[in-house]
Formats: structure tokens, sequence, C-alpha cells
């Protein structure tokens, strides 16, 4: 493959865009590059003329609660995610997706931002993002300087590995509600040993439970791959939160609900739809375990700092 | 050209790269630290595993400038000076303990993942000074090595980390063997072991010459069709391109061949491609990306040929054929065993099992992808030298030279010279290090085209593949389909087996026709079998080709001969233990080839200690109230359960194919001894071997002797390194070799001793007159001074004997007497008979029996091998550690054929064209192994030795699959286990599946090219 003329590295966000709007369709963000360099080996993605590395970008790897959100940088690698006292104690369903992807190795490069806007419906770390109700903070070019702007995760998926950034926005940080009182939330997915890097299914939710924790106030279940962009089984959540009781008769009655709206496909070589259809079960029966053991025990989070 | 600055093992470097450089480019091309390795060029093996800024990172595509103002610490930054030792000149070194560790414990074998694996193991110690397993093995997830197995990096990195807490190396823990000499059946260090550690160890791609152009190959997109024609001009005009060559321009053989001559060097012209990634062309630039940009512009007239991708279909009349000119059509062999009368053996049966088996085909996926470099005759440019060398790598200007790290140096300068239109003595092959072979560094890569290319443009030519090129080129394992049927007494002794193998050699014969022989001779298992009719068919199709690959065809005939037997004991209700004790081989017993075994067949020790071992650990766990060692045992959502099998494989060429090889000894009057074979080190630490069989010979120390191979210059041919034979055949030779030299240097040390050549002996670095020995042989004859009043001192040194000069003297005295102080020594192994005349067909087999506790989780389908008991007896053990590097290597190899492995080619076009879609065991998979070995010494063999390389990756398989019907009732039938289709399987109660990973079934839609849901 042809590779990039050029490799700059910009400081702030304002660098990284006008650098981005001088270039156009010619320049790629470039983050850990594990998924973008694999890719354009693999000549799956054009090389481009131009590669803008965001990832020294003041601030865009840090991690912090501000005013009532916890905000994570794009710039975020795997492993900071995974050693983050704060995210574990908020958000296990996102500290256990990124710490199953891949090896050290490519914990230690590659980037939240990057596995969001890689956008493929299986990725782990977009799904336990989903599972928080994450919202994304898009930068885009403007002639008066960067623009930001806070939108819905799901609202930046336009199909399996596209996203709807223009060529002069980026990702710049995540952000969610802090895990609450009698809430919970848990990750978990199922691979293959066999030449396949995506999982044939991961699965997150998160519960909040009602103050006698017996039934499940507050649900979300993200599940991927179950369509084109990552899937929140919306009809499981309402058969969760309408129910009487967290017992086995609602989860059954939730995965029934997920297994209908999911729309799952054989995919070659990972997995057929039946097996999906079985393993969607499995995995939501584990993490809705989980989740609910979490919050049962979490009455409230203690508030842990990053160093 | 943008300016880099890192500080790289603490020193700052500032460079001019071009901005698309990835660090390991910089670090290995324009730094020179070659100790960084490139495995696969996406991130998935790890062997370019370096550290920057604290956090290990894979550099094979990391861009370089990431790192700009980074601290880089390399393989070659962990070692450090010793104190003291501050000269430029000085080596001496302080090896890391993690370096140290791995060599004490054996987890360095070709060495090529080790650098990485070191550095990642360093991130862990780093930060957690006592590491749990689970922490070692989640750490080294994603950092892949082929050789061990993983179990020796594992004990490394628990030693290391032993050692920096406490000061205590642990030594690795090895089992027991029969009583050592002073140089076999010692765990010693293999000779190459520090430089693999330090990274300094060169292999192909880590040579640079200056003025070196660099090769890159265009590969047909079909898997059939007539090259009408090939445009070259655009590629030839584009700057920094010196040629492009083409069928046209090779003045010799335009084909070559392991075997048959039937694999052209390029395709076109009267040859059609006849496989996706059949060499086309190749174009010679100033570097590897220019080269890279020429295949570009190259234009291909293709016509398209139907395809044959089924062997059985090849078979059909109708079928398209591969090579018109052969006789037989696209049938490469049909091979066949006829003994006793099957349909008689049928009849007596009470039990009749058939079923069809298939297995797919594997690639050995060695972490060094080929490369090759030749150096034209007369070539007087510098070949910088980045690293220490040993002598052997120097090149001699005169002839044209091929760098190349192969399995048969040999076979590759007499086909190289062949094509070139040259004698074979005007052709040199320098076999570097290799990072890897496992049989597939048997057939030619480059090295005919890097050669033609020196010749052309007068310059060294590098040609290194991709890993993506590699994989989609060389010769793979056979891909097979065996109908197998097999009869029974109640009481559980066979009486027949039939069966029918097709074998899909692919586009090229390769050693197809010999690894085809392989499985039928041995689809009778390691049994007496009274009546047998075996038929196979090698057939050609336009696959990539198959060839060798550790287990030679017995791989896939043992998974249907094991399975088959696990049925048979269910429906006699008979234990699986019990049916194969029944039968198993023993001395005295005559094989379906009408071989009669005389000696050395440890299979029934094998057997009896692999069940002790099973029953003991089935007692000891208080979960199994069973008294069934087979029964599952459920625990949560995984079931529990062993499976068995046993295996045989032969040493050696066999068949009536000749088996010799030649080592050359010469001593030194410093004291030293060399040993010269061509044959191949490829990881097994052959070199280990060759040196401890020279130093038990002449009585040095085994670090005096030095070895050299794989040089058609430098070393006599030692023959290919396949078939298990090269500990038994050089081996031999080296032994003898030895041998012969010691009876010369004995011979002029009695004479100055004036006493019996017989009584001199060697021993420590000292040559001496045993006077006991010389006592004991004179008897009454003459006062035994002294003699009394030792007590038995082990070489029989006197103390105050003034009969004893150090080993340089008695050379020095052989010298002076005008003899040569070097010996060739040419070992013939016993002979052999071919297939169908009833003699002797090899000389010589190993046998193992493997038991694996797999669980198999009920809910997901997913398996994992949590166990494994082996034994094996290979005669002789001549290094343990060694050794167990072998078994345990074999075994994980033959975990990942059971359960992950499959090169999956549709409809003759590869859809496993990265690592990545290839995976072969990880750390992860690595299971507790317990191995014992079994030594039933084989008069022949060195000391008893006999081969190990293939046997400890056959039975487990099967024993694995056998595990998994034991736990949850499912028999596969095909390779490797599927869990979506077990699980889908035990949801339905169906007791078979023939469904496995990598199918292309009714059940699997297929999606988009991206795959990406």
């Amino acid at each position: 493959m042809a590779r990039w003329r050029a490799y700059h590295t910009p400081a702030t966000v304002a660098e990284a865009l006008t650098l981005l709007h001088q270039h156009k369709d010619k320049a790629r963000i470039i983050a850990g590059g594990t998924d973008l360099i694999l890719d354009m080996e693999a000549e799956q993605a054009e090389a481009p003329e131009v590669l803008v590395d965001v990832t020294k970008v003041g601030g865009i790897d840090r991690v912090a609660q501000e005013d009532g959100w916890i905000v994570l940088g794009a710039g975020i690698t795997h492993t900071q995610i995974e050693n983050s006292p704060l995210l574990r104690a908020h958000a296990r369903c996102l500290t256990e997706s990124c710490g199953v992807i891949g090896g050290p190795q490519v914990r230690n490069v590659a980037t939240l931002g990057g596995n969001v806007a890689h956008a493929l419906p299986a990725a782990d770390g977009t799904i336990g993002l989903l599972a928080l109700e994450a919202e994304v903070e898009v930068a885009a070019h403007s002639a008066r300087g960067a623009l930001h702007r806070w939108q819905p995760l799901l609202s930046i998926f336009a199909g399996p590995g596209r996203n709807r950034l223009a060529p002069d926005q980026m990702l710049h940080a995540f952000r969610f509600r802090p895990t609450g009182a009698r809430a919970g939330n848990a990750f978990d997915r199922i691979m293959r040993p066999q030449g396949v890097a995506l999982p044939v299914l991961g699965i997150a939710a998160r519960v909040r439970m009602d103050a006698r924790l017996r039934r499940v106030e507050d649900a979300v279940i993200a599940i991927g791959p179950a369509g084109p962009t990552p899937f929140r089984a919306t009809s499981a959540e309402e058969v969760l939160t309408t129910a009487e009781a967290f017992d086995d008769e609602t989860v059954e009655k939730a995965i029934a609900a997920a297994q209908t709206q999911a729309s799952l496909r054989s995919s070659k070589y990972r997995a057929s739809q039946a097996y999906r259809h079985e393993m969607i079960g499995v995995l939501l029966r584990r993490v809705l375990q989980t989740s609910v053991e979490r919050a049962r025990v979490n009455d409230a989070p203690a508030e842990a700092e990053d160093a | 050209m943008t300016q880099l600055t890192l500080t790289v093992n603490g020193e700052e470097r500032c460079l001019d790269v071009p901005p698309s450089r990835y660090l390991a480019e910089v670090l290995r091309y324009d730094l020179g630290l070659t100790g960084t390795k490139i495995g696969c060029d996406e991130a998935e093996c790890g062997c370019c595993t370096v550290i920057v800024d604290g956090q290990s990172v894979d550099s094979c595509i990391y861009p370089a400038f990431k790192a700009q103002g980074a601290q880089v610490l390399t393989i070659e930054g962990l070692a450090q000076k010793r104190e003291g030792c501050e000269d430029e000149s000085c080596d001496a070194i302080e090896l890391h303990p993690l370096q140290d560790a791995f060599i004490r414990h054996g987890a360095t074998q070709c060495g090529f993942c080790t650098p990485g694996f070191i550095m990642q193991a360093k991130t862990l110690l780093d930060e957690n000074p006592d590491p749990s397993e689970v922490e070692i093995k989640e750490c080294l997830k994603d950092t892949y090595c082929r050789c061990t197995g993983y179990t020796a990096i594992i004990s490394s990195v628990k030693a290391a980390s032993e050692y920096l807490r406490t000061g205590r190396m642990p030594d690795a823990v090895l089992p027991p063997v029969m009583k050592p000499l002073t140089q076999i059946g010692q765990p010693l260090q293999r000779p190459d072991a520090v430089d693999k550690v330090t990274g300094a160890a060169l292999y192909t791609d880590d040579y640079t010459f200056d003025g070196m152009l660099f090769g890159a190959t265009l590969r047909s997109e079909h898997p059939h069709a007539r090259i009408r024609s090939i445009d070259a001009d655009a590629a030839r005009a584009l700057e920094g391109v010196h040629a492009v060559l083409t069928h046209a321009d090779v003045p010799g053989d335009p084909r070559h061949g392991l075997v048959e001559n039937d694999w052209p060097v390029f395709a076109g012209g009267r040859f059609p491609a006849r496989y996706v990634g059949d060499p086309i062309a190749l174009a010679v630039a100033e570097t590897a990306e220019i080269a890279q940009q020429a295949l570009a512009l190259i234009g291909v007239d293709y016509e398209v040929l139907e395809a044959v991708t089924d062997p059985r279909d090849a078979l059909q009349p109708d079928a398209p054929q591969l090579h018109p000119d052969r006789p037989d059509g696209n049938l490469l062999k049909h091979i066949k065993v006829r003994h006793g009368d099957v349909e008689a053996g049928f009849a007596a049966a009470d039990v009749v099992v058939e079923r069809t088996y298939r297995t797919p085909m594997t690639e050995h996926a060695f972490l060094e992808p080929e490369c090759a470099l030749a150096v034209p005759a007369g070539y007087n440019g510098v070949r910088p030298s980045t690293s220490k060398e040993r002598g052997a790598a120097k090149y001699d200007s005169d002839k044209l030279t091929v760098y190349v790290g192969s399995q048969i140096p040999y076979s590759d300068r007499r086909q190289v010279a062949k094509s070139l239109g040259l004698d074979d003595e005007e052709v040199r092959v320098i076999g570097t290090l290799m990072g890897g072979g496992f049989g597939g560094k048997e057939d030619i890569a480059g090295q005919i085209h890097a050669a033609l290319a020196a010749q052309v443009t007068g310059r060294p030519v590098k040609i290194l593949y991709s890993r993506q090129e590699s994989l989609i080129f060389h010769p793979k394992r056979h891909s097979t389909i065996i109908r197998i049927k097999t009869g029974a007494l109640r009481d559980g002794t066979l009486t027949a087996v039939e069966a029918e193998l097709y074998g899909d050699s692919g586009a090229y014969a390769s050693l197809g026709e010999k690894v085809m022989t392989r499985a039928t001779t041995h689809a009778t298992g390691p049994y007496v079998m009274p009546h047998a009719r075996i038929d196979c068919y090698a057939m050609y199709t336009n696959n990539a080709p198959s060839g060798a690959f550790r287990g030679f065809g017995v791989t896939q005939s043992a998974f249907a001969v094991e399975s088959n037997l696990d049925i048979v004991a269910a429906e006699l209700g008979m234990d699986p233990a019990e049916l194969r004790r029944k039968n198993v081989m023993r001395v005295g017993v005559e094989t379906a080839t009408g071989q009669e075994l005389i000696e050395s067949v440890g299979l029934l020790e094998c057997l009896d200690k692999v069940e002790e071992d099973i029953k003991s650990s089935e007692a000891a766990d208080s979960s199994s109230l069973s008294c069934d060692p087979w029964a599952p045992v459920q625990v949560g959502s995984k079931r529990y359960a062993w499976g068995i099998a046993a295996g045989y494989k032969n040493t050696g060429l066999g068949g009536g194919a000749p088996d010799k090889a030649e080592a050359e000894v010469e001593v030194f009057p410093d004291g030293t001894a060399a040993i010269r074979t061509s044959s191949a080190e490829m990881g097994q630490n052959l070199v280990g071997v060759l040196a401890a069989c020279t130093a038990q010979e002449l009585g040095l120390p085994f670090e005096k002797v030095h070895v050299t191979v794989m040089d058609t210059d430098l070393t006599p041919d030692g023959g290919p390194s396949t078939a298990s034979r090269q500990t038994y055949v050089s081996g031999n030779a080296a032994r003898l070799a030895a041998r012969a030299m010691r009876q010369q240097m004995q011979n002029v040390l009695a004479e100055k001793f004036d006493t019996h050549p017989e009584v001199i002996a060697f021993h420590e670095g000292l040559a001496y007159v045993d006077e006991r020995r010389l006592a004991k042989m004179h008897g009454a004859e003459l006062p035994v001074e002294g003699a009394n009043g030792t007590n038995g001192s082990a070489g029989g040194i006197l103390p105050g004997s003034t009969r004893t000069i150090s080993f340089a003297d008695a050379v020095n005295a052989l010298l002076a007497e005008n003899r040569l102080p070097k010996i060739r020594y040419e070992y013939w192994a016993p002979q052999t008979q071919p297939l169908g005349t009833g003699g002797d067909m090899h000389f010589a087999f190993s046998y193992a029996v493997h038991a694996a506790q797999v669980s198999v989780d009920t809910d997901t389908g997913e398996v994992a091998v949590e166990r494994v008991i082996s034994a094996h007896d290979v005669g002789r053990a001549i290094n343990p550690l060694s050794l167990l590097g072998q078994i345990e290597g074999g075994i994980v190899m033959g975990i990942g054929n059971a359960l992950t492995e499959n090169y999956i080619v549709e409809d003759g076009v590869p859809w496993t064209e990265r690592l990545g879609q290839y995976k072969m065991p990880g750390i992860k998979m690595t299971p507790k192994m317990d191995s014992h070995i079994v030594e039933h010494p084989t008069a022949d063999g060195p000391y008893g030795a006999k081969g190990v390389g293939e046997i400890s990756s056959i039975p487990i398989s099967p024993a694995i699959t056998n595990a998994i019907c034991n736990a949850v009732g499912v028999r596969c039938l095909a390779l490797p286990v599927d869990q979506d289709a077990l699980l889908l399987a035990m949801r339905d109660g169906e007791k078979e599946i023939d469904g496995h990973w990598g199918q292309t079934g009714e059940w699997l839609v297929v999606s988009n090219g991206t795959d990406a849901r």
C-alpha cells in the first residue's frame, strides 16, 4: 500500500481542526492507529496523504468528574481506562469491555475515541459506553474557531464502519452520569478462538434498583452486533423496568424481548444467527445478574479520584 | 524526510526519515537494531514489541513519529555491560534476569519471538514483582510463540520474578530420564541462547549489504489462468527500478521442485498460474517500497481457466487438468496398503464402525516470514556488520551466494543452480538463523528469484515476504477427507481396517506424495491390525500446494483412526484405554506394511504412565465420584472430561529412500573442536544435540565444541531436516565423526604413552591413560601400581598419574604426527524398503500417548483444554530441556490443529489473508502439561535416541475430540472444532457433527466483504 506523506502532531484542538480543514478528504485522524493502519495495510481504507495524530492534543486523555458528569477525553487509551479508579467505581461495563480488547501492546495505544469512530456495531468499548448512555463531544472546524457540541453517542453512527463526522470534525470527549446509589453495570462477551477479531456478541447492561432492591427502576442494555450500528435493546429494558420484581421470569422475558428486537444475522466464520440468538440469552443472564448484584451492594459509590 | 529525535536504549538519536516510517523500520533499518523482529505487520504476533516511555507497543504498525521525543527501549538495551568492562571491545555482559531465565528454562527455541516476549514480560515485572500465572498469561496474551508451547515462557517469567525478589533463580523442572552421561541426557544450555535473548541473533532479514536492492513478487490473482502476456514497460520505466523479471528471463530449468520438477520459477509462457499466489514477475528496485510500486504497474493479461478445488472433483475424468503432461492427470499418486484379507476381518468382527472425517488445510505460521538474500559472484561490496558474527557468516565473493533460512540447504543449492543454468558448485547457500520451519521451509520460496535477480543486476538482492505473502504462497498441511472402517471382536481385539483418503496436494507436488504415503501407512494407528486395505489419492488441485508440516500426514490419519477407535470402544462398552492396551504395537509384532518390530517399542509403557496419572489425578479430585476416569464432571456451566489417543511416527525418510548425513569434525590446538553439517537448525536445538554428541565422544566440555550448520561450502550434506530425522541421522554422523577422531587421537597418544589405543580416555578436556582399564586389560601380567589405592574415580584418572595431557596438547601431538585434524564421516541409516515390498519401511518409530482434559461450556459451546498428560517414547533423551520444548511445543501446536487453525480457501481464493485470520494458540490456551519421557533405546540411534519433532503433535487432536465426546456426547468428525456447531448440536440432541469452523455451509450466510457485523 502507498503510505501517507505527512504526519502532523497538533497540540490543540484548533490546530488539529485547521489541519483537517486544510487537507479535507486527503487527511485522516489517527489516534492509536491500531484499527486505521490495519485497514490501510489491508487496503480496506484508502491511504490518506496526511495523518493528523490527535493523541498529543492537550487534555485529550483526561478522566475527570465535572459538573455532575464523568468526562473522558477521546484520546484516553484502553489501558488508562482499565486502570482508572474513577471508571472502575462508576463504569465497570466500560473498564470490563476495554480490558478485553487485544493484548496490552494494543491497549496501550488504542483509544476509546478510535474505537467509537471506527463505528463497528460490535466494538466492545462502544457497547460499554452505550450502556452508560454516554454523550459524545464533537469538535468542528469553523471560521471563528473550534465549535464544540455534545450529542448522543448513537447519533454519530451511520452504518457498519461508517460514522457521521465530517472530514473537519473530530471526537473530543465522552461524558456520562456517575453511577448513583443502587445502580450497577457490567459487560460480557462471547469470542471464538479462531481467526476472527471481532466478538461473536457483546452485551453491556446498566441497572438501577428501587429502594427495596427488588425491582429494576431503570435499565439500559447495549448489544453488538445486533444491527448495522451499535444497538439498544429498548424492549428488553422496558420488560425489566415494568416488571414487579427482578427474578428469573423477568430475565427470561427480557431475553425474549431482546431476541425479538435484535436483528441478528449470520456473519461469515464468526457466528450463525441461531448461535447469536442463544448467546443473547447467555450473556444477558450473566450481565443482568452481575449488574443487579453490583447495584444491591452499591448504596452510594465512594468518590474515587484518579491520580 | 523529516527530523525524528528520540532516545533509544539511553542514547539520543536524531534521524532524517520519511514521515511514513513505522518505529520497527526505524529501529531495524535506520538504526541497525535488528533485535526487534517483524513477524506480521498487523500488531498480531508481538515479535516487534518495544517499550516506549514505559509502555509496550507493537512497533510494526506504530508510526515512528508517535515516538518523537520519547524514550525507547529495545532488546539490545536490556543486558548491561559487566561492571569494570567499559572498554568498547569487551563484550562481557550482565544479562537481565528475564534473559537469563529464558535461557535456563528453555524458553527460547527458534528465538524469533524471544525479544518481543522478554520486552513484554519486562513491563509486567516492572509493575508487579510477583505476578500470578493468570497475570503472566494476561500480559502475554497477544505475544505469540510457535515453538515452545509457552510453558517454558511462563516458568521463565516466574523464575525471573523470583530472582528479582529473592536473588535466587529457580531451575527448570524436568521429567526424569535415564542416568545421564557427561553430555548426553543433560539439560545443557543451547549454544545460540545468549544471542537469541539479547537480540544479537541474525536472521536473513537482519543481513544488509552495501548497494543491496530489493525484490517484490507479483503473484497470480486467479487460481487457474493462462497468462497471455505481461506488460512490464511502465514498471521498468519507474525510477529506481533495476529489473522486472519474468519466465522469459530464467536461463536454466524453468521449473523446480523437491520431488517432482513441476513448479515454475515464474508462471507465464507455457506454464499457467495454478493457484492464487503463483509467482508471475519479480520487480527489483532500490527500495522495497519502489519494488512494490512497480508491481502495481505491471499489466497481466489473464485467460481465466476453470479451476478445480476439491480433491474428489479433481479425480473426475472431466475435471480441468493442472498438469496435462502428467500421465495420471490430476492424480499425483494412488497409494495402497494391502495386508491380509479385510473381508474376512470384517466378517469376523462383532462391531464395525465406519465414519468419514475431515481435516483442514493448516499453516505453519512460523514467526519469521521467508526471506532470501543473494549476492552475485564477484561482488566486491561491503557487508556492514551490525552485530557479532560467527565464522560461517562470511561470504565468498567468488560465488553466487544465497542467504536463507532453509530446512534443506543442499536442495536449495541444487534447485537454484539448475534454474540458473549453473553447476551446483557455482552456488553457495548459507543458512542464517531460522525463525521456525515446521516443514514449511523445505520448498523453494524466494531463493531462485533472489539469485536470478542478483545475477541480472550484479547487485545483492533481498526478497523479504510480508506475512500476508507468506500465508498465500507457501505449501500447507494437506486437507484430507478420510473414510475409515474399523472392525473389532467383542473382547476388543481389532480385526480389520479399511480406509480411503483424499489428500489435497494443491497446485504442485512439493512433498505431497511422501506426506500422503505416511498418512496411508500410519492409518492402522499404532496397533496390531491383522487385515488392512487402505487407498489414498493424493490429488492436484488449484488450491495452495500442500507439503511437509510437522506430523507429515500422520496428524490427519491419526485423527480418523483414534476417533473411530473411541466409537468402537463405546459400542463395545469398553474403556478406551483398555481397548488400546489390547491392541498396541509391541516388540515382535508386524505392521500392516509387513515390518516386524524387533526393538524399541515403548508404547505400552507410555499408556501405563498416562493412565496411572489420570487415575491418580481423578482420585485426588474430590468432585469426581465416579470410578470411570472418562466420565464427565459438571462444575457450573462447564463440563470436564478426559480423552485419550495414541500415535506413532517414523523417524527418517524411510520407504527405501537412501537416508544419510555427513558431518565433519575438526580439532584445534586451543583445545576446542568444531562439528559441521548442513542440517538445519530451526529452533529444535539440533546444534545442541550435535555439540553434545561431539563433546561426549571427545571428552570435551560442551562449550568447547563449536557447531556450524547450513552452509554448502563449509558444511557437508546432512540431508533434509524433515521426518524427525536429524537427531538420529545427523546426530549419528556427528557422533561417529567425533568417534573416528577420538580413535585417531587414541592411536597417536598410544604411541606417545607406549600403550594400547583402547586405554586412552578423554574426559573434561583431558586425554589420559586409563590405568584401571589398562590394569584390567592386562590382568595379572602387569603390576597395578597405585590402582588399589584409588576408589574408582569416574574417569579413571589416577592421583599423580603422569600420563595425562590436555586435549590441546593431544591435538598438537596429532598435528606433530602430520595427521589431519579434520575427519568427515558419512553416516548411512539402516536401509529401508519401499511400500508394498513387505520389508522394513522405516528404521525406527517413536510412540506417544496423550490424554487431554477438556472443559466444554454447555451454555456457549466454548472448548478449553485444561490439562494434558503425555508420554513419549523417544529412545533416549539427548537433552531433556530441549526435548521437553519439542514435546510441549508439539502438543500446543496440536491443540491449534484441533481447536483454532484452518487456512480457509474459497473456490481457490484464500480467505485467510492475514495472521489475524489464522489464530495459532496463544498463551491463554496453554494447558497444564505433565510430560513423561519413556526411553526404549533403538540400537542404531545415537545413544539410543530416535525422533520426537513430530510425534508430539500427533495424538493430541483426537485426544481432545475424544474428550469433548466424553464430556458432552457429541462426536466431532471434522476439525477445527466449532463452538457454534457444537452448541447447536448439544441443544438439538445431535450426536455427531461434521460442521467445523471455516466451513461455508448452509447455516453460514455469507455477508459483505468487510464482515463488519
